[in-house]
């Protein structure tokens, strides 16, 4: 893959903590609508490579570009106004808010309407009215005027979902949307991603290998904190070196 | 899935009835023109009380909605105090109207430049902070006796009747007229702020500050904004115990003030305006009848009531009455 | 002018000596429970109270009456810790601080009823009082005494946490709660035990003061600024930290008030926002 269609690249990402190598030298490119998945043994350093791409972390060396720019040294929230979003693997959600109050305030923020604090939020119907179609679309019409912490843990996550579109995503890292979530309800949150419109590119963390399988495109696998293999999914399922790390992973807890 | 799920409901008129007036509302607005009819030697305390719920209500924006703790915004009273006092004692200017607001402004401008020092520390440090800036305006205003008269206070304001018209009488008429009207637009100005969507990113703020960069907001400049908002509301109210009491006293910088602030705060709720209101009511109520008996205990009563709500009414006076009309009605 | 300086210096050391027996525990429980006590410094004035009270009433000698101010001041803490502070773990900072600013009021009003308002004279042993003097300097004995208590308070800290199990523990404890629960250490009495020292030793602290700062009701909301200074300039859970705080602040206090009177406390809440700026976890804070 040329980096020069990629929306995404990492170059020579590194991250550790104290004697701990987490991310190691990771070089990976997202073009535009990409499917890609991330997996990996657990302490493989998946989370920690997010938050790197998504800026809530500071790598110790390597480069992030968005569409070409370097945006290593930019703000998590400048990153997410150019368009690069994140979802959080733990629900990280506004407990007191209702669904249609957290997403209206997404897409004022993103239309920077945000700091009107003259206008009474009610005359702000186009972001209204726009929030309340993401919710529909994730099946959270019904109880968008219900506190956030009144929810069934499965909406919640969509909520997850929901504030991440609204702030209309170029690059989508998801990082486990479907974690603790029934396998059945797993399959209509990904049915989501599926259909996400064709010039979102999308990097996700799962464990299910049947999801997996079903919606990457591509997958890279992490293994202490370095990528291991990354290709399409029938060479990555028969590589010896995968099955090695999971299986190791496994003999060791 | 598509739009097969979306009820009827029309989410702008949803959003719309969560700021809509209610009867309680005009009600109690109107309940506070009783004092007129009913306790006319009462005028110069609800004057007062409406300054102090004017200065709760800018605390409430900060530390109720952002979540922002402060135990030194007595600061920004202060100086909004100090600014109006200075104009007439010392420069001439009695005029009521723009001394307010040239109060308001430069407590305002002071919070802007402080809400850059804010927005940098959270936790115990951000408490220290406030804590600490206040304590250092208080020494800095006391260094300055030449300017300020120091711990014998301001002299020599004369403020000049309001439009031309109205003096200011000793009964407190005009002085309760005044400070009324101007907490009640204070007051709608905060409804406005609150109800806007620069008000729903504060409540993002409070209950998830780390969500905030995830949906690409500048929370920082948001918290500055309604820093450098409640600062100016907060040197309104400061301006207006002075004109109202044509005296200025170091006391109104100290950490008492600030402290007693919050309490009244948090008394009456934080995050819900009219727990500022009721909470300033109740605490100046309440200490004007137990100083007659006991001065001394006075704080006795307050810590007790303090350490009762935190335990047992973790909403305040309005969050607990709340809760009991929710409990009868249904 | 010199001989001044030495005089300020050395004056200046033995307050921030006493400020840092008066903090050092709140500096400990903050970094251990992340529960913002500021009815620390109430129960430094307890221990003045206890000191007082047991020197004049049952004519305990001042030796005595010190460790009897640790006593106290730790067993009354415990009980407060076991049945109130312990529902505010949890409960966010701002409740913690309205809580125990409420207990400071509490406290001031009940040492009012009890004692009045006036200043609590205390009589020292004659071995504590005067002064030695060296060429044309004249150190007091009694903040001799002081800072020689503080540095033998300042090494059993450090040795019983550096070297002793419970030491061990707190420290686990203060790193991570978490891990230290997983393994096996009883969190909970942890925090009782470290609660209790503390406090002790704000008693202590409280008992000691009483030659140098006087004693009143308003003593615990006075010196609380005082003790909050120390914790947060040093930074949380640490003893050298609170040393180095105490001395600074000390020094800076003394020296302040003697060669710029006017803006000598100024001085001092400017260094304190100064240092949170730069350092917000204060000069020796980890987290």
């Amino acid at each position: 893959m040329a980096s020069g269609e990629a929306v995404l690249s990492t170059r020579g990402l590194s991250k550790r903590f104290g004697s701990l190598e987490v991310t190691r030298d990771v070089s990976i490119d997202l073009p535009r609508g990409a499917r890609h998945a991330l997996i990996g043994p657990n302490g493989a350093g998946k989370t920690t490579l997010i938050n790197l791409i998504a800026g809530d972390l500071k790598p110790d060396a390597g480069h992030v570009l968005l569409k070409g720019d370097d945006i290593t040294g930019m703000a998590t929230a400048a990153r997410v106004r150019r368009g690069l979003t994140r979802t959080f693997q733990i629900n990280t959600l506004f407990p007191a808010l209702t669904p249609l109050e957290a997403v209206t305030l997404a897409v004022c923020e993103r239309e920077g309407i945000a700091t009107q604090f003259w206008r009474n939020l009610a005359t702000h119907r186009e972001a209204i009215d726009e929030s309340h179609a993401i919710l529909g679309q994730l099946a959270l019409g019904d109880v968008a005027t219900r506190p956030t912490r009144e929810l069934a843990y499965g909406q919640q996550r969509l909520l997850e979902m929901a504030l991440a579109l609204a702030t209309k995503p170029k690059v989508l890292l998801l990082d486990e949307p479907a974690a603790g979530v029934p396998k059945d309800e797993s399959a209509m949150l990904f049915s989501v991603v599926a259909a996400l419109p064709e010039e979102i590119s999308v990097l996700f963390i799962e464990h299910d290998m049947d999801i997996v399988f079903a919606f990457a495109s591509r997958i890279i696998v992490l293994a202490g904190g370095g990528v291991l293999i990354e290709d399409v999914p029938s060479v990555v399922a028969s590589d010896p070196r995968v099955r090695e790390v999971y299986l190791g992973s496994a003999r060791h807890g | 899935m598509s739009n097969t799920t979306t009820t009827a409901i029309d989410p702008a008129a949803w959003i719309r009835r969560q700021s809509r007036w209610s009867a309680l509302e005009v009600a109690f607005w109107l309940a506070a023109l009783l004092p007129f009819y009913f306790f006319p030697t009462y005028l110069m305390l609800a004057s007062q009380i409406a300054v102090a719920a004017l200065f709760a209500i800018s605390v409430d924006l900060i530390l109720g909605y952002a979540g922002i703790v402060t135990l030194g915004h007595a600061m920004f009273f202060g100086i909004g105090a100090y600014t109006a006092g200075l104009l007439s004692a010392k420069a001439g200017w009695g005029e009521p109207i723009s001394g307010l607001l040239i109060a308001g402004a430069m407590a305002g401008a002071v919070g802007f430049v402080v809400s850059f020092l804010i927005v940098r520390v959270q936790h115990l440090a951000l408490i220290m902070v406030t804590l600490g800036l206040g304590l250092l305006t208080y020494e800095l205003a006391n260094a300055m006796s030449w300017l300020t008269g120091g711990t014998d206070g301001l002299r020599g304001i004369d403020i000049w009747p309001i439009f031309g018209l109205f003096r200011f009488d000793l009964w407190g008429y005009t002085a309760y007229s005044y400070t009324l009207a101007v907490l009640f637009l204070g007051f709608l100005a905060a409804r406005r702020i609150v109800n806007s969507s620069f008000g729903l990113a504060l409540r993002g703020i409070r209950e998830n500050v780390r969500r905030m960069p995830a949906i690409g907001s500048p929370y920082r400049r948001h918290l500055q904004a309604i820093y450098t908002i409640s600062a100016a509301i907060a040197g309104l109210a400061g301006g207006l115990l002075t004109q109202t009491t044509n005296t200025v006293a170091l006391e109104s910088l100290s950490f008492q003030r600030s402290a007693d602030v919050v309490v009244m705060l948090i008394l009456g709720g934080t995050g819900r305006l009219y727990g500022a209101v009721l909470g300033a009511l109740v605490f100046l109520l309440v200490r004007d009848r137990l100083s007659g008996v006991n001065p001394q205990y006075w704080y006795f009563w307050i810590g007790l009531m303090l350490m009762v709500v935190v335990l047992f009414m973790p909403k305040g006076i309005l969050g607990g009455l709340t809760r009991l009309a929710g409990r009868t009605k249904g | 002018m010199n001989a001044n300086l030495v005089i300020v210096l050395f004056d200046g050391f033995a307050f921030g000596m006493l400020l840092f027996v008066l903090s050092v525990g709140l500096s400990v429980t903050l970094g251990l429970m992340n529960f913002i006590n500021l009815a620390h410094g109430a129960f430094g004035m307890l221990g003045g109270y206890v000191a007082v009270t047991a020197m004049r009433q049952l004519g305990f000698p001042f030796l005595l009456a010190l460790p009897t101010a640790f006593l106290a001041a730790a067993l009354v803490s415990v009980v407060f810790e076991r049945t109130l502070f312990r529902r505010l773990y949890r409960a966010g900072e701002l409740n913690q601080v309205l809580f125990t600013i409420g207990l400071v009021f509490v406290s001031a009003a009940a040492a009012t009823y009890v004692f009045g308002t006036g200043q609590q004279p205390i009589v020292l042993p004659d071995w504590l009082r005067g002064s030695v003097v060296v060429g044309e300097l004249r150190f007091g004995v009694y903040r001799i005494f002081l800072i020689a208590m503080a540095l033998a308070i300042t090494a059993l800290l450090v040795f019983g946490l550096e070297r002793t199990r419970l030491g061990a523990r707190i420290r686990a404890a203060v790193d991570n709660q978490r891990v230290a629960q997983g393994l096996g250490i009883n969190v909970d009495r942890i925090f009782a035990v470290t609660f209790a020292l503390g406090s002790g030793l704000a008693g202590l602290g409280g008992a000691l003061a009483v030659e140098i700062v006087g004693l009143d009701p308003s003593f615990g909301f006075h010196y609380l600024v005082y003790v909050l200074i120390v914790v947060a300039v040093g930074g949380l859970g640490s003893v050298t930290g609170s040393f180095v705080g105490a001395a600074l602040l000390g020094i800076g206090d003394v020296a302040g008030k003697y060669f710029v009177p006017e803006i000598g406390s100024f001085l001092i809440y400017l260094m304190l926002v100064a240092i949170l700026l730069v350092r917000p976890l204060g000069l020796f804070g980890k987290r």
